[in-house]
């Protein structure tokens, strides 16, 4: 098989991979926020079973947790695995990655002076408001940096779905690297991987720009 | 003269500390009055109460005849949100360390709340904000971020931004603490200002001279008490109590 064969078999998972990327994204930055509101919960039973589920999340493989969400239903209550292995590999990856986007909005929203909210009572502003016109926007400058570490981890992560024989880029790749003996799949993904990431930074790296008028 | 504000018997502890024991106050409309005393003394607890930024443990707390809190055995009963929210309506606070919105420029910080909050139309607050930044003498800095202004200059921006919303009472809590001292006089200018313009104050300060000439009202606190009140006259130059006299002595000795 030449080079060139490899690259475009690979390529054609290449949307997969992206699409595990994005969907993820769109999914656990909203679920990550609800989980650190929960978390931050004057009731001391929400906070601490959010607590406690944010350890597990963070605490166990997130190998383990892909295999427990795409085969657990079959196993516990006898249901059919998913035919398209997307759905359980995206709700692996967003409970997994909210869990993690939840302690960083967490840190962001605790370092947030109280002065800022003490402004926003006196002059009238209700606690929406407040956290979404005052709070927030400075929470994601703030957190921006370690957001940029997560997504960048999250897409090497998606690899990962090679355990439930999810059809993506890494996949198809050892798929490859099995029948061919060749470490050259490898290699090819480990470039994927490394653009895509090259991409990723660039993106961020505007946000944090364009963020950077005030301080 | 119509009261503003009326402070009843207010109490609060912070940990089964008293801090602020059975204190009693009211401001007439027009009326600046000031609040001096050591540090930890509860007087910036006092505005914190009053500005609802606390709860009173008890006591009643009344805006313009409308009850924020009404004491009703010895327990201060806070009235329903929207109440409260119409009470906060009526007055205005100038934080120490001036808690500008750093995201926004010096005309949103401004215009913000009162098109949030009170629904005003744009030009109309557009229009309000570009006076009070001339009133302040900002009107360059209309377009910049706090971060791009000294100390004394926020501490202006915040102002506006508390006038803009109309009050009926401005509360300024120690107003100059954080600035160099050479900072201090623009600030106390603006509010010398608003005094010549019948504006209603409550200001706590550390700054005798300037409380002397400003103020128709001095209070003095100590250990969550009012120690004495009266004109600046009878107060600051002529205490009778010995904790005022050993305050001041203090204060003046610096």
């Amino acid at each position: 098989m030449t080079l060139m064969t490899m690259i475009t078999k690979m390529g054609e998972g290449f949307g997969k991979t992206c699409a595990i990327f994005f969907l993820t994204l769109l999914f656990s930055l909203p679920l990550g926020m609800l989980v650190a509101l929960l978390r931050m919960s004057k009731n001391a039973f929400v906070s601490s079973v959010t607590r406690g589920v944010i350890s597990v999340l963070r605490g166990t493989p997130l190998m383990l947790q892909l295999l427990a969400v795409t085969y657990g239903p079959y196993y516990m209550f006898g249901m059919n695995v998913s035919r398209n292995k997307l759905i359980p590999v995206v709700i692996a990856f967003s409970i997994n990655y909210a869990a993690y986007f939840a302690e960083i909005y967490r840190g962001g929203i605790e370092s947030m002076p109280v002065g800022q909210y003490e402004a926003s009572q006196v002059l009238g502003y209700t606690r929406f408001q407040t956290f979404m016109r005052i709070i927030l926007p400075q929470v994601i400058k703030r957190i921006l940096p370690s957001m940029t570490n997560e997504v960048v981890t999250l897409v090497k992560d998606t690899s990962m779905a090679f355990t439930v024989s999810y059809q993506e880029m890494f996949t198809i790749g050892k798929q490859i690297a099995n029948s061919q003996t060749s470490f050259v799949p490898f290699v090819v993904a480990g470039a994927f991987y490394y653009v895509f990431n090259l991409l990723v930074d660039f993106g961020m790296g505007r946000l944090e720009k364009r963020l950077n008028y005030y301080r | 003269m119509n009261t503003l504000l009326e402070i009843r018997h207010c109490k609060k502890s912070f940990d089964g500390k008293a801090v602020l024991k059975d204190i009693s106050l009211t401001v007439e409309e027009g009326q600046v009055l000031s609040i001096i005393g050591p540090s930890g003394s509860g007087k910036s607890t006092l505005l914190r109460c009053a500005t609802l930024l606390e709860t009173m443990d008890g006591g009643d707390l009344i805006y313009n005849g409308v009850y924020a809190a009404k004491d009703q055995g010895g327990r201060a009963v806070y009235s329903p949100p929207p109440v409260l929210q119409k009470v906060r309506n009526t007055f205005g606070l100038v934080f120490q360390n001036f808690n500008l919105f750093p995201h926004y420029s010096v005309l949103k910080n401004i215009m913000e709340p009162p098109m949030l909050v009170q629904k005003r139309k744009r030009e109309e607050v557009k229009e309000e904000a570009v006076r009070l930044l001339q009133q302040m003498g900002l009107s360059d800095k209309a377009d910049a971020y706090p971060y791009q202004l000294s100390g004394g200059q926020q501490q202006r921006v915040s102002i506006a931004r508390a006038l803009a919303m109309n009050p009926k009472i401005l509360f300024f809590d120690e107003p100059t603490s954080a600035l160099d001292p050479e900072l201090t006089g623009e600030i106390l200018k603006v509010i010398r200002d608003l005094a010549a313009r019948k504006m209603t104050m409550v200001i706590v300060t550390h700054e005798m001279n300037f409380a002397r000439d400003v103020s128709d009202w001095v209070v003095f606190m100590n250990d969550g008490v009012i120690i004495e009140q009266g004109k600046p006259d009878e107060v600051i130059d002529h205490p009778t109590q010995d904790r005022t006299i050993q305050f001041l002595r203090r204060i003046l000795e610096q």
